[in-house]
């Protein structure tokens, strides 16, 4: 760092190209659509920006209000599922030979290597009516089936007369069900690299001093992994909060979340400045919830200091 | 210490990693009431065998008694011993007082007993009024005190230290030696202490197991570990200590043994064991004398020059080349303030006398 103070000309050369690139790519749109989302529109295609907040009163109608609650009740859902899923998956890794390590975390990143779309289509086979999980759960029913026959049960039936394919798909739990499956790595990540950086002593002092590892778990492990499930329920929820995919592809006709709203507004009602007021809308609220996350780490440093 | 019966019973114990034994069939009583030292370089699996005391690693092979009691299926949290970490791993989401109390919670211990004996054990360890403190707002000292009271507070029956004062400061080491000694003979707990440094061991503990490569070497109180070690390993390794080695000439006499050494020639020493072949001569520094003639003739004495002098403060080491070939290494106490210390280049004579030298058959 002295360094570079001292030799300014590296440190602009290396400097100024992202933050160009930020500017012209990332600021200045977000400021076109910002100020969009104080506008009226004019006809097909123009608009003039009047400085109304009718778009944002438009925004906060019961309509959308619910459909923002929607998407956080959906996003809290994932995040909650994938604290879950992700606390034994990373326990277990840390605690896996460390040769195993990278081959087990390389498993966890691994569906980053794939599309999105592609990973979405491939849960649509998955849990479509004549997908793998009714094959599967269709197998099972037939054998079961067949076993009550041999024990001269058959015609009670008593698993049903046939089996009944499930509705698996484009329905509320596909959505929830694929956000979980989205976002897993990014709530294993952070509480991998939490756990496994926390010292194993505080652990063995913990079952030295007579605990169990129930006791251990709940009174030392998880708080001292505290700031990494933090971090893993922030970069869970905030992707989850604006999917647009998934609820797309995998949601029915009620399970629309924000994201698929405000497309909507940008794309077949072309109303663009009610949809740039429902993006900001949702990055003021995503603010909000990383503001939250600051005042809990200062907490959390706090208690730890 | 011997009189007390055996808490620790430490029967053929063999830990394998792999290929590797990091510990090799050891076998140690510990009695009631000692401070046992386990004393060796690192990676001579000195912690490994207390992590197995502890119930972290199980033996791979022999067998462990605490009180009598075979530990092979008892996990860590049911054993009646406790551990003060090299970490300490205090915790540092908790303040002080839940620290030390945690132990007692989990047993579901009643709330006034909890208060009653926390108080008591930080009293101990010279923490009282620290309670409310979160670790971090404590020195090194003051973490490794509560490390020791949370074990404390529990009563075990052996308390288990893993190089519990490597992480301070020299000054502050020695007054924790000398505190942890106290403390031990106050509480009346059976310690167990893992160290390499063999001062700590040798200024603190009852009896030191002297550890290599996983085998125990020798198992003695810390004089008699001193000043007769039993083999060239001890030897060398606790303090310092001028080796050579020669071949047995066979016995003079009832108690003298004949050594004729590679450089020094033959020395007759007072040796009462039979001893034939190779064999390793030792002399402490310390014991060893310098004088500008030859001297007394009850003494061996070899001429040579002075290689270096290295001041040490309270002692000087004199580093004396003989003419004969071997390097010797002699301590010189500065016994006043004017002491004259050889210089490098002078021609001195060093020497002992016999009766300080060692004879080590392995």
């Amino acid at each position: 760092m002295d360094y570079w103070r001292k030799s300014p000309k590296v440190f602009w050369s290396f400097g100024i190209p992202p933050t160009i690139w930020l500017f012209a790519f990332f600021l200045a749109p977000l400021f076109l659509v910002w100020g969009l989302s104080f506008g009226e529109k004019q006809g097909i295609i123009e608009v003039a920006i009047t400085g109304t907040l009718e778009n944002y009163s438009r925004a906060v109608q019961p309509l959308y209000l619910q459909i923002f609650l929607k998407s956080f009740w959906y996003a809290g859902l994932t995040t909650f599922f994938c604290l879950v899923i992700s606390f034994p998956v990373s326990l277990a890794i840390t605690f896996a030979p460390e040769r195993w390590k990278p081959i087990l975390l390389l498993l966890v990143i691994l569906p980053f290597w794939t599309n999105l779309l592609i990973r979405t289509y491939a849960l649509i086979a998955v849990l479509r009516t004549n997908g793998y999980l009714n094959d599967l759960l269709e197998l099972i029913w037939l054998s079961a089936d067949s076993g009550l026959r041999i024990l001269g049960l058959g015609d009670w039936n008593l698993f049903g007369e046939r089996f009944n394919r499930l509705e698996l798909l484009y329905n509320n739990f596909a959505v929830v069900y694929g956000l979980v499956y989205v976002h897993l790595p990014f709530m294993v990540l952070p509480l991998y690299a939490a756990l496994d950086r926390m010292d194993r002593s505080y652990i063995e002092a913990s079952l030295d001093l007579g605990a169990g590892q129930w006791r251990t778990f709940r009174s030392v492990i998880v708080p001292l992994a505290l700031p990494g499930i933090i971090s893993g329920v922030i970069i869970t929820f905030i992707p989850a909060l604006g999917s647009y995919l998934t609820p797309d592809l995998l949601g029915g006709t009620d399970s629309q979340m924000i994201a698929n709203v405000i497309e909507r507004q940008f794309k077949s009602a072309n109303d663009w400045p009610f949809g740039a007021a429902l993006s900001f809308l949702l990055m003021y609220l995503t603010f909000f919830a990383l503001a939250v996350k600051a005042l809990l780490t200062r907490h959390n440093e706090k208690g730890l200091t | 210490m011997a009189d007390q019966p055996v808490i620790l019973q430490i029967k053929q114990v063999v830990k394998s990693f792999g290929n590797v034994h990091a510990v090799n069939g050891v076998n140690l009583n510990i009695h009631e009431g000692e401070f046992f030292a386990l004393l060796g370089p690192s990676g001579c699996g000195k912690t490994t065998l207390l992590r197995m005391l502890a119930g972290f690693e199980f033996p791979s092979e022999g067998s462990i008694k605490i009180d009598g009691k075979e530990t092979r299926d008892i996990p860590p949290n049911q054993r009646p011993v406790n551990m003060v970490f090299q970490s300490y791993a205090v915790f540092p989401h908790m303040t002080v007082f839940d620290n030390v109390a945690y132990g007692l919670k989990v047993a579901k211990t009643p709330r006034a007993e909890v208060r009653e004996r926390v108080q008591d054990a930080l009293a101990l360890v010279k923490l009282d009024g620290y309670d409310l403190r979160k670790p971090d707002q404590l020195s090194g000292g003051q973490r490794q005190r509560v490390a020791l009271a949370r074990a404390l507070v529990k009563r075990p029956r052996v308390l288990l230290l893993d190089e519990p004062l490597s992480a301070l400061d020299a000054k502050l080491r020695e007054a924790m030696q000398l505190e942890l000694v106290k403390l031990q003979k106050a509480v009346g707990i059976t310690f167990v202490i893992v160290t390499h440094d063999q001062d700590e061991a040798l200024s603190m503990a009852d009896r030191i197991a002297v550890m290599e490569n996983g085998v125990v070497r020798q198992v003695a109180p810390p004089g008699e570990l001193y000043e007769s070690p039993n083999c060239r390993f001890v030897a060398d390794f606790i303090g310092r200590m001028n080796l050579f080695s020669g071949i047995t000439e066979g016995h003079e006499d009832e108690g003298l043994l004949n050594v004729k050494t590679e450089h020094l020639g033959k020395l007759t020493i007072p040796h009462f064991e039979k001893l034939s072949g190779e064999l390793h001569l030792a002399v402490r520094p310390e014991k060893l004398r310098i004088s500008s003639e030859t001297l007394p003739s009850s003494h061996f004495s070899f001429p040579g020059e002075v290689d270096a002098v290295v001041y040490h403060g309270s002692e000087s080491h004199v580093y004396l080349k003989t003419d004969a070939g071997p390097q010797l290494c002699a301590t010189l106490t500065n016994l006043s303030r004017s002491s004259v210390r050889p210089k490098k280049g002078e021609r001195l004579w060093i020497g002992w006398a016999p009766e300080d030298t060692l004879v080590l058959s392995e």
